[in-house]
């Protein structure tokens, strides 16, 4: 790692935090409780924190196979303060689609169902029952936390792996190269009322996302980049500060999607994406030749959300 | 109040008395008349219920366990492929010990693509931890659905009504369509084990490592165990308020018959026409049907068979390797007992194949004929035998 990046990341961190810590608006209370069994460092822990903070106790989340079936603790501990679901690993959408039924026919229309599933539950295996609950418009928030492989197995890629970066199923020469799925696009072609993208790093827009999609009827997705120390061989203590490289590189912009078709963009990076892929294991065996190609692609896709918003 | 219903409407005339709450399901030939029916009375609100028309079989089941872990009454129908499609969750269903009901009609699986009757399906099923009650007419279609729920709220393991393809689905019959306060009086509203619940927050399904994980299998197996016994319960109470009563299995002409016929579903009935047609030639044959196949009825089969000296199954289905699968698991079930009699074990009837009285016949004249069973199952009018 070069020592300018690390410095520039130093920067935007500290000035992130000053923000942070003038805002009132921060709920307090915690739903994970320590001692949960995540990596050190993994985004995917502080995902579900702000998720939680913003969701409110009245929450029951459905839980597929990934990461998160075992934090949330294995039998008989829970490391979450709020009922889960642990369900197979490509059911979420319709388990929770379950749930919620059952809910309503009880007469419960206030508890707000999650459905929260990796990258390979939400863009892989669950991508069926995914897309048939947001085909029937159900009344739940899906919540896809994104660590770019199936961490779970021991890193193996997914259709969510970014192209360039290497995976147990994608070692050596043979890195990815296919490009990530566009998963908000997959969604708001399925025309659902609310599908926007978060960042850990951003957790004053990410909270926004969370109490926003709360608020709304009908199916919410929210894909919620969460970086993964172990996964793409960082230091743990770099989980916040790549993930804002993630934005600031328009690597991965924070935009929503109302109807599937008004889209607003909250922030616009200016970075280079060397800055981004640098810092990672995953990504170091690239020449410089394949960055400006993932340079490129990165362009055209900031290019094309932007003529969307017009 | 008698109805002339067909098979398929027996379930959800059922599924309806039963106020079920939940019902997700995917269309596959020949359950649709069971789905169909019930989305009408959701849309029109005879019942106070939500269909969820779910994108898959996977899916319908993975929905009827997010509604009963969240605690109200669920139900589902399928068969053949759609079924298999199920599988991984059929476990996931019984592993959390949900108490969900099925109408699963018998249908055979491709290729060649086939609609027809045949008993593979369900039978694949056989290890998931799904109670399955096999049917053989209209009426105990429905009055099996109505005790399914209260057998799988008993014991909380998931139930499978099993019915024939077409020979039970699609044909008409008079049944006796109980009202919906003797139905209530029977049947009270779901109060479940274990629910998600925002006061007491729970994980339901969670991880289970090596010290937890065999304690819970070996619930499975206890609970399994105990299912002869609810069921008894469950029958009992039905037959004070119905005056109808099955059991697990049941005899025909059995108590001093040489040679008993075994197997489960319609072809019972054509196998009772066989029977009365051999008692008239001095022939002292007799019937088990087999009505409840997970937990295998043990003491029940070993009561009816042990005095014979043979025994014909007829299975419409095959496992291939060892054959019919019925009589694989009779032969475990008599091994143990001290009265042994010879398993004859034939296959007849796979995908839609009739089975007339003359098959029945000629499994007889075999049987009676040989000194002792052959290794592997006898099919019965093969085309090319
Ligand atoms: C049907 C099925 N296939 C495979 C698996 C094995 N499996 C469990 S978790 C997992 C990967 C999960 O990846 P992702 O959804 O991205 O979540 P992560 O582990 O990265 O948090 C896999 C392949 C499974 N549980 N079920
Ligand atoms: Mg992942």
């Amino acid at each position: 790692m070069k020592s300018t990046d690390n410095a520039s990341e130093k920067k935007c961190m500290n000035t992130n935090t000053a923000e942070c810590s003038n805002v009132s608006h921060y709920p307090s209370t915690d739903y994970i409780m320590p001692g949960h069994v995540a990596c050190p460092g993994c985004g995917a822990v502080i995902a579900m924190k702000f998720a939680l903070q913003a969701l409110g106790p009245k929450t029951i989340l459905v839980i597929p196979a990934c990461c998160w079936a075992v934090v949330a603790g294995v039998h008989p501990q829970t490391s979450l303060k709020v009922p889960v679901l642990h369900t197979a690993f490509e059911t979420s959408g319709a388990a929770a689609s379950g749930v919620r039924a059952a809910l309503d026919i009880k007469g419960d229309t206030e508890t707000t169902v999650v459905a929260w599933a990796g990258d390979g539950g939400t863009f892989d295996i669950g991508f069926q029952s995914l897309s048939g609950a947001c085909e029937r418009n159900e009344n739940f928030l899906y919540v896809c936390y994104d660590n770019e492989a199936y961490m779970n197995t021991g890193v193996q890629r997914s259709s969510a792996t970014p192209y360039g970066a290497r995976t147990t199923t994608t070692p050596g020469d043979a890195w990815k190269n296919r490009r990530k799925k566009n998963i908000i696009e997959a969604l708001a072609a399925h025309r659902i009322p609310y599908a926007a993208t978060a960042n850990i790093a951003y957790p004053d827009d990410m909270i926004r996302k969370f109490k926003k999609a709360k608020n709304i009827q009908g199916t919410r997705f929210i894909h919620a980049y969460a970086s993964c120390p172990t996964g793409w061989r960082v230091p743990s203590d770099q989980t916040v500060s790549i993930a804002r490289l993630a934005v600031q590189t328009n690597f991965f912009p924070l935009y929503e999607v109302e109807d599937g078709i008004r889209y607003t963009i909250n922030t616009h990076g200016d970075r280079p994406v060397s800055d981004y892929l640098k810092v990672q294991g995953r990504f170091k065996h690239l020449a410089e030749k394949d960055i400006q190609c993932i340079q490129g692609m990165v362009d055209d896709d900031w290019q094309l959300l932007q003529r969307k918003t017009i | 109040m008698k109805h002339v219903l067909e098979g398929s409407h027996a379930v959800s005339e059922a599924v309806r008395l039963a106020r079920t709450q939940v019902i997700s399901a995917y269309p596959i030939t020949p359950q649709t008349h069971i789905v169909e029916a019930l989305s009408e009375y959701c849309a029109e609100g005879i019942m106070d219920a939500k269909f969820i028309c779910v994108e898959s079989e996977h899916s319908a089941m993975a929905a009827c366990i997010g509604a009963a872990s969240a605690g109200v009454r669920t139900f589902t129908a399928s068969s053949s492929h759609g079924l298999a499609l199920m599988h991984e969750l059929l476990h996931w269903a019984a592993g959390a010990r949900l108490p969900i009901v099925m109408a699963e009609v018998n249908r055979a699986l491709g290729p060649g693509w086939n609609i027809w009757m045949d008993q593979s399906d369900s039978l694949s099923q056989r290890d998931t931890g799904w109670i399955q009650l096999y049917c053989e007419d209209g009426q105990e279609v429905l009055d099996t659905t109505l005790q399914a729920y209260r057998l799988a709220e008993a014991v909380n393991l998931p139930v499978m009504v099993v019915l024939d393809a077409f020979f039970l689905s699609h044909t008409y019959e008079p049944v006796d369509v109980p009202d919906q306060d003797t139905v209530d009086s029977f049947l009270p509203a779901l109060s479940p084990h274990i629910q998600l619940d925002l006061n007491h927050p729970n994980a339901i399904g969670q991880m289970a490592p090596p010290a937890f994980y065999m304690e819970m299998r070996h619930s499975i197996q206890q609970a399994m165990q105990s299912v002869p016994e609810h069921f008894h319960q469950v029958e009992e109470t039905f037959a004070k308020i119905f005056d109808r009563q099955y059991g697990p299995v049941s005899a025909y002409k059995c108590d001093d018959a040489d040679l008993i016929f075994v197997m489960a579903g319609t072809a019972a009935s054509t196998c009772r026409q066989a029977v009365d047609d051999l008692r008239a030639a001095g022939k002292k044959v007799g019937v088990l049907k087999l009505k409840m196949f997970r937990p295998f009825p043990c003491l029940y089969v070993r009561k009816y068979l042990e005095t014979a000296q043979k025994v014909m199954v007829l299975d419409r289905n095959c496992s291939f390797g060892i054959g019919g699968i019925f009589a694989q698991e009779l032969r475990s079930a008599l091994y143990l007992n001290k009265r042994r009699p010879a398993i004859y074990s034939y296959i007849s009837g796979m995908g839609g194949r009739d089975i007339t009285v003359d098959h029945f016949m000629e499994m007889f004249d075999r049987t009676q004929t040989a000194d002792y069973p052959e290794d592997e199952s006898i099919w019965i009018a093969l085309n090319n035998a």
